[in-house]
């Protein structure tokens, strides 16, 4: 569908992150979610966030793939 | 301290209709929650009970679902939102069924319906009510359980085991979730009076300390308590409503 773009996805997923309690200096591609204190609750909710923003269900299979914030952008723009 | 409940926050209570689930939505109606009562078999009474909150100044809405059914928590969800005006940030998980029978003799169906009524469907709903209750920082969930569980009474196994699992489940949903102001709790009323219990013995009344049965409105009393900002602090515990009787 195309029809979110990339800087879209990764302003949601930040501002998801900033909102569980992530530090936004220390967001970025490469980070570890786990380095970032984000933990599966809130993976739980960030794939709320997802669906509700760009219509992409993730199961939990999905989320257990990600590892990085770029791995979070990419799934999402990859089906978004 | 968590903050208060959103406004346009509702209730959902589900075997809502009659006895202590009745109780329940009167007693939350009058702490001002929009009142969602759910109910499957009881359209009357559900109607009867939400012109009795409404003429008392409440807002409240009857909505019919098995919650046996798998799709029934979102429909629920939704349409008590698309009723009540806000999103459902109290849950009571109050549908309950008896089939009783020593276990040596109980059927599959007599376990299944049981544990499909009294268990699934509290997993089922929560699950699905935790979604709107984590993005709002505020959820309250409350189970009812039962004194039968923690402890044994013959002729209910299936019940027990229902109830006890009832009560493990929440203690584990309520870690998960804590520090999004979400609570959970369980409520484990013992002899109470209502339609359920017409059938047990008088003498087991003597086995309660405070030698009578309760009232719906008892038990209704600390469901309303669990679900008000004043019990913020307090998760994954299980209030006993029983004259003593687990004591």
């Amino acid at each position: 569908m195309a029809e979110h773009t990339s800087e879209q996805i990764e302003k949601v997923i930040t501002d998801s992150l900033i909102s569980f309690g992530a530090n936004a200096e220390d967001i970025n591609r490469d980070a570890e979610l786990s380095a970032l204190d984000i933990d599966s609750l809130d993976l739980a909710e960030l794939s709320q966030i997802i669906e509700e923003h760009f219509g992409v269900e993730l199961t939990s299979g999905d989320v257990a793939e990600i590892s990085t914030v770029g791995d979070a952008i990419d799934l999402v723009a990859e089906r978004a | 301290m968590s903050e208060g409940r959103p406004g346009g926050a509702c209730a959902l209570v589900t075997g809502g209709s009659r006895g202590i689930g009745a109780a329940i939505a009167r007693a939350l109606a009058a702490d001002g929650w929009p009142v969602a009562v759910n109910y499957l078999t009881g359209a009357a009474a559900a109607g009867e009970l939400v012109a009795a909150i409404e003429a008392d100044g409440g807002r409240a809405v009857a909505l019919e679902a098995d919650v046996t059914d798998p799709a029934a928590p979102a429909a629920l969800l939704e349409a008590a939102e698309a009723a009540l005006g806000g999103p459902v940030l109290l849950l009571v998980n109050n549908a309950g069924v008896r089939a009783d029978g020593l276990a040596i003799s109980l059927s599959d169906e007599d376990w299944r319906i049981v544990l499909d009524t009294n268990l699934a469907s509290t997993f089922r709903l929560t699950r699905t009510a935790l979604r709107a209750m984590i993005r709002a920082r505020f959820g309250r969930v409350v189970n009812i359980a039962s004194v039968v569980g923690p402890r044994a009474n013959a002729g209910q196994a299936n019940y027990a085991a229902s109830k006890a699992a009832v009560i493990a489940f929440t203690k584990t949903a309520a870690v998960e979730v804590a520090r999004r102001g979400v609570t959970i709790n369980a409520v484990a009323p013992g002899l109470i009076a209502t339609d359920m219990t017409v059938d047990i013995p008088e003498a087991f009344r003597d086995r309660v300390p405070a030698q009578r049965a309760g009232t719906p409105e008892e038990v209704a009393a600390a469901v309303a308590f669990l679900a008000s900002d004043r019990a913020g602090y307090i998760t994954g515990s299980t209030v006993y409503v029983d004259g003593g009787l687990s004591a």
